[in-house]
């Protein structure tokens, strides 16, 4: 049976009205957003400002209490985490959740689900995270911060996804580790997967995102193209409370 | 390059260069051979030592192979289960389905033949607690997964019903399972003595150990239930449906308890119904000792309550009753999150 494919220009990923209680909290008040194929799209905010809340409601950790979830032209506002993961979403929490009692080789084995990891596509990702090979067999909890944040994206690249959820990927990392990861996002932004990424770091953001919303109290206050953000200090100062040159 | 035209194929990176030491904690491992070195000249008799060392070994192997599913079964899902211990008690129950059609051949003074009983009870044991553990997680814990408080209730209400069970089918009496011929008696190494079944029950204890070291570290579902237990959420987010698992795990862990209850009722020689019930103090003080979620440390956690509880009968019976309780703090106070934590419930 031949299945009925999303046409092309039908973005990858829709939010539309998506509200999340967690406990007695109403943390996402109705947000929509857009996710267009390809590229990297950005998420800012100020902390508490529900973005980690929109990436773990779309991968099913939290479920959404109202509004619907379609990613690659079916709703999976309903389905359940595996599923979600399956319909070729990937993962990095913010905590990154690297199982560090595993070895490197273990962590990226298990997010291979097909068996055997492809030895091509591991040689390209070691070509931007060689420490990976050098710490192969491993386990994964000795390593450094940024080595983590290494085995916590390469886990996710592992196989080809369609969608990357990265949930502040350079927190807490030196600025060395950091020009490491940019270069890595711009290698991933050549292939065919779509990169939703939240951050704090807006010089990061802006060197990497074509598109990006911007979040307040559980809802999008702005959405557009990245250079136009970046390009207005003004935007900026209103939308993200940056002083003027704090991030140049 | 781009990736997407690649053909899967094994993977063997370049062997590393110039690594840092993986700090292995070795301590825990230590505890065992060290204690049993400080009790010999307590203890003064080097055959009173070596008797009461393979006892504490071979009880120690026992209790291991009755928590170790337990510590998994927490370990993975956060589930408290204070039921299995009638797990204990149905396996050691279902084995004299066995062994009392059978007393003839138990009677016979062939190993071969005896084993081979001891084999089918344990195997039949294994099927109906396994079966049971299947049930009881579908009926009673699915329910309640979360929920720690209905947990603890829900399940000591579950043991309290198969107890009550057991005295239905088989009687409130006790039932006296005496060991097969060959069992019994002892070997003497020198002016030791040491029993021969307690042998057997170190045997097979250190099989189950090294099956579940070979399953957890060999195996994709090996490699699941250790990241679960570290991780369970982070798991499912990379596609995998880990309550399936968790089944799995918890139909293991109670299969498991049968074969504890079987190898602990020849050890008592009596069975009851609240034998099981009676084993779950020891079982959670050796999980809590090896660090939730942990094989090994449930490993090491029994071994050396068992030997503590045979030295402490040994040199200071009054102490005996409440050694495991001291053993404990002790440990705790040492490392609060047990010898060897994995879980992060």
């Amino acid at each position: 049976m031949v299945q009925a494919q999303p046409p092309m220009s039908e973005p990858l990923l829709t939010l539309n009205a998506m509200h999340t209680h967690i406990g007695q909290f109403h943390i996402l008040q109705g947000v929509d957003m857009v996710v267009p194929r390809g590229g990297v799209s950005a998420l800012l905010g100020r902390n508490g400002a529900g973005k980690t809340t929109t990436l773990r409601t779309i991968m099913g950790l939290w479920p959404a209490s109202q509004g619907s979830i379609r990613f690659d032209g079916k709703e999976i506002g309903k389905l359940t985490t595996p599923a979600i993961a399956q319909s070729g979403i990937a993962y990095v929490p913010e905590s990154m959740a690297i199982f560090s009692a595993l070895t490197v080789k273990e962590n990226l084995y298990l997010a291979a689900r097909e068996g055997e990891m492809d030895s091509a596509r591991l040689e390209w990702i070691f070509g931007f995270f060689p420490a990976l090979k050098k710490f192969w067999n491993y386990p994964a909890g000795n390593l450094s911060g940024g080595q983590k944040q290494m085995v916590a994206i390469a886990r996710a690249i592992v196989e080809p996804r369609k969608l990357l959820l990265i949930d502040e990927p350079t927190k807490g990392l030196a600025p060395a580790i950091v020009h490491n990861l940019i270069a890595a996002f711009r290698e991933l932004k050549t292939t065919d997967t779509t990169i939703l990424l939240v951050e704090q770091n807006f010089s990061f953001v802006s060197a990497l995102a074509d598109h990006v919303a911007v979040m307040d109290d559980g809802r999008i206050v702005h959405a557009g193209a990245m250079r136009d953000l970046a390009e207005d200090q003004k935007l900026q100062q209103r939308l993200l409370g940056l002083s003027l040159d704090s991030h140049q | 390059m781009h990736p997407s035209a690649t053909t899967a194929t094994p993977v063997k990176p370049a062997a590393p260069d110039a690594l840092p030491q993986v700090p292995h904690d070795i301590a825990p491992l230590l505890l065992v051979p060290l204690l049993a070195l400080l009790m010999l000249p307590l203890v003064g008799s080097l055959p009173i030592w070596i008797t009461l060392t393979v006892a504490g070994l071979a009880m120690g192997m026992m209790i291991f192979i009755m928590a170790s599913g337990l510590t998994l079964i927490f370990g993975l899902m956060g589930v408290l289960n204070f039921g299995h211990g009638a797990f204990v008690s149905v396996g050691a129950f279902t084995a004299t389905l066995v062994f009392l059609p059978l007393r003839g051949w138990l009677e016979v003074d062939s190993l071969l033949l005896n084993l081979g009983v001891l084999g089918l009870a344990i195997l039949l044991a294994m099927l109906v607690t396994g079966i049971l553990g299947w049930a009881f997680e579908r009926i009673i814990i699915q329910p309640v997964y979360g929920q720690h408080l209905k947990q603890i209730l829900i399940t000591t209400g579950g043991m309290i019903v198969a107890e009550q069970l057991i005295n239905v089918i088989w009687g409130a009496e006790q039932i006296p399972l005496p060991l097969p011929a060959s069992f019994r008696g002892a070997f003497l190494l020198g002016d030791a003595a040491i029993e021969k079944y307690r042998l057997i029950a170190v045997i097979v204890g250190l099989t189950v150990f090294a099956v579940m070291f070979l399953v957890l570290n060999r195996t994709k579902i090996g490699l699941l239930i250790r990241a679960g237990v570290e991780n369970r959420e982070m798991v499912e987010a990379l596609g995998y449906r880990i309550r399936r698992l968790f089944v799995l795990v918890f139909a293991a862990g109670s299969a498991l308890a049968g074969l504890g209850g079987v190898m602990w009722g020849l050890y008592k020689e009596t069975l009851t119904a609240a034998m099981g019930g009676e084993t779950m103090v020891m079982i959670f003080i050796v999980i809590i000792i090896g660090g939730l979620g942990s094989v090994g440390g449930c490993f090491i956690g029994s071994l050396l309550m068992a030997l503590v509880v045979n030295y402490a009968g040994f040199l200071a019976p009054k102490l005996a009753l409440v050694s495991n309780i001291l053993l404990m703090i002790t440990v705790l106070l040492w490392r609060p999150a047990g010898l060897y934590p994995v879980a992060q419930h």
